[in-house]
């Protein structure tokens, strides 16, 4: 990667949690600790992994994200706002009546998201669906999907691992953002999943474990994702809930809130302030 | 009935599915450990490549087919009623109604008629779970005739389909010749002016007997197959209750929530009608001959004569 192109991904990180902040603000609800946890994926994942026009979001042969930890839409609907999908404007109409933007995704209703999720462990579900459609069909489109780490305390979400092995789709990348964070606390307190990539390997799975804030690292894991045939990939991101607003970062507190005015004002002026740095590099 | 050709609507779902295939191919199944008894197995034999069995993991496998419709498919998901509409709720509910992707539902062995198995496995709330979602369309069939067409139409319909089939054999009353099948549309088996009785299901034969029973004790049974329940036949519902004046609906079902509930519905709005509703008493069911349990529980064609001939006073 060239440092150009890590400068716009990390300014494209710096927006999409602009736009988390923005319109979970607006909205007075949303999931802003998830969100930011997963923003430098969104940007990498709509800046440089996934084969999408936004001129065309149904286009057949494109590439597909499930959104399986559908409450940190936020971070989704601002990477589709930066990549063309829809006006960034909109992004304050998050959760209002009439908005495209719903609190959870919705394929009918939001250009460009190919799945409605927000019931956990259904997602990846969803995703080895199109990937086996994918398999049937000769298509050579591949189907991402995110999946929180409280989120695969489902047992459907191992049922999943278990499909995707067993028809092969390697077509198919699971990611999972370890922040290590659930709405009730710590994952190790509350319902500790861990080891997270033994457990994948178990289900016969190729694991890249990586830094979920590291872009170097991300774009290897996912050309060994591409490259890797016969098996479904996973990528184990260690990521923090709350990234870039220092007042949320391993907050568990800031899993399910809304920002007042005056910490709107705050976490702005440090994103604003860290977009700065990054466009001075 | 003794020389009537006797077929499962279980059977018929796997010979429509086959027959469906040659012409379709984004046609694909899914089963969940059971293909050798929801009859998808047929489609398996004739298509080994294009049935998935996910295992015994039905939560999954609803998504997963949500998520294939989501992609150009005509996913038919296929389970028992009990594990389709009851443990995957959620899943058809969120992943696939929802979303209202072009998932088609084949849930066999719904009601007590499953017989044998008991109250673990003899689903009687389908109905009622189905027709609560959105955009849902809701059947089930009376024999094979109908059933192989019922099929098809689902097929052809753009949106979520569940199709409830029975384990035991059913006499074919259907002509297969001229027959069509249209969702949403009832059918008048036998006029009749005193009483109309709604039947779904294994329940029609037993309302048609009824209806020759009926006649010779002097009482004009109206006899209708109500095959859809969700979008449900109004006019024709409505139409019957203004000119037989009382209703009695009949389905291997919980009074609760299924066919009954949705005349009822119907009718106190718009033409409030005496209605009784005859079905499983909200109560579980056990083990025992299919038979038999049909007896037991009243969905008999004896005990609709029985209510039809205490609604009529005679």
């Amino acid at each position: 990667m060239t440092a150009n192109e890590k400068k716009q991904l990390m300014a494209m990180a710096c927006k999409v949690r602009m736009g988390i902040i923005e319109s979970i603000h607006a909205a007075k609800a949303g999931h802003p600790g998830g969100s930011l946890s997963a923003a430098d994926l969104f940007a990498y994942l709509y800046c440089k992994e996934l084969k999408v026009d936004p001129a065309n979001p149904k286009w057949e042969d494109r590439d597909r994200f499930v959104l399986s930890k559908g409450h940190t839409t936020p971070g989704l609907y601002a990477a589709l706002a930066l990549r063309g999908f829809f006006p960034v404007e909109d992004l304050k109409t998050l959760r209002q009546i009439g908005s495209h933007l719903q609190g959870h995704p919705n394929m009918n209703m939001t250009p460009g998201v190919d799945m409605s999720t927000g019931s956990l462990g259904q997602g990846v579900s969803a995703a080895c669906g199109m990937a086996l459609t994918g398999k049937i069909r000769n298509k050579d489109y591949r189907v991402y999907t995110l999946l929180g780490d409280g989120e695969i305390e489902e047992g459907q979400v191992w049922e999943a691992m278990m499909f995707a092995h067993h028809y092969k789709l390697d077509n198919l990348c699971v990611i999972i953002d370890n922040n290590g964070l659930q709405l009730d606390g710590k994952l190790d307190d509350i319902m500790c999943p861990y080891p997270i990539p033994e457990k994948l390997r178990a289900f016969g799975f190729e694991v890249a474990e990586i830094d979920g804030s590291d872009f170097d690292q991300m774009e290897e894991a996912f050309a060994k994702a591409r490259a890797t045939k016969g098996v479904p990939f996973a990528i184990v991101m260690k990521t923090v809930k709350g990234k870039g607003v220092g007042y949320m970062e391993n907050q568990v507190g800031w899993h399910g809130k809304a920002p007042n005015d005056a910490e709107y004002e705050q976490a702005m002026a440090e994103l604003k302030a860290q977009l700065a740095e990054v466009e001075a590099m | 009935m003794a020389d009537v050709k006797k077929i499962a609507t279980r059977e018929s779902y796997g010979n429509a599915l086959k027959e469906l295939a040659a012409q379709h191919e984004d046609l694909i199944v899914f089963d969940a450990d059971l293909a050798g008894a929801t009859k998808t197995g047929i489609f398996k034999k004739a298509y080994p490549d294009r049935h998935f069995n996910c295992g015994i993991a039905e939560g999954n496998m609803m998504a997963v087919a949500a998520g294939a419709a989501a992609a150009g498919m005509v996913p038919f998901a296929s389970t028992f009623a009990m594990f389709a509409a009851g443990r995957a709720f959620e899943q058809v509910r969120n992943s696939i109604g929802y979303p209202h992707l072009n998932v088609k539902i084949g849930a066999t062995h719904g009601g007590i008629s499953v017989g044998e198995d008991g109250a673990s496995h003899q689903c009687c709330e389908d109905f009622a779970l189905m027709r609560s979602i959105p955009g849902m369309v809701v059947m089930s069939p009376s024999d094979d005739v109908e059933a192989r067409a019922m099929v098809k139409a689902a097929y052809e319909h753009v949106g979520p389909v569940y199709m409830r089939f029975g384990r035991s054999a059913v006499p074919v009353f259907h002509e297969e010749e001229g027959y069509t099948f249209q969702i949403g549309k009832g059918e008048v088996l036998q006029d009749g002016a005193d009483v109309a009785i709604i039947a779904n299901g294994l329940l029609v034969a037993e309302a048609v007997e009824a209806g020759k029973a009926l006649k010779e004790l002097g009482i004009s049974a109206r006899v209708i197959n109500m095959a859809t329940i969700k979008p449900l036949d109004e006019e024709l519902v409505i139409k019957a209750a203004k000119e037989c004046g009382k209703i009695i609906t009949c389905e291997e079902h919980n009074v609760i929530g299924g066919l009954g509930e949705a005349v009822c519905g119907v009718l106190s709005e718009k033409c409030p009608t005496l209605v009784r509703r005859i079905g499983v008493n909200d109560e579980f069911g056990h083990s025992g001959p299919a038979a038999a349990l049909l007896k037991q529980f009243g969905l008999s064609a004896d005990h609709i004569v029985e209510v039809a001939k205490e609604l009529c006073g005679k």
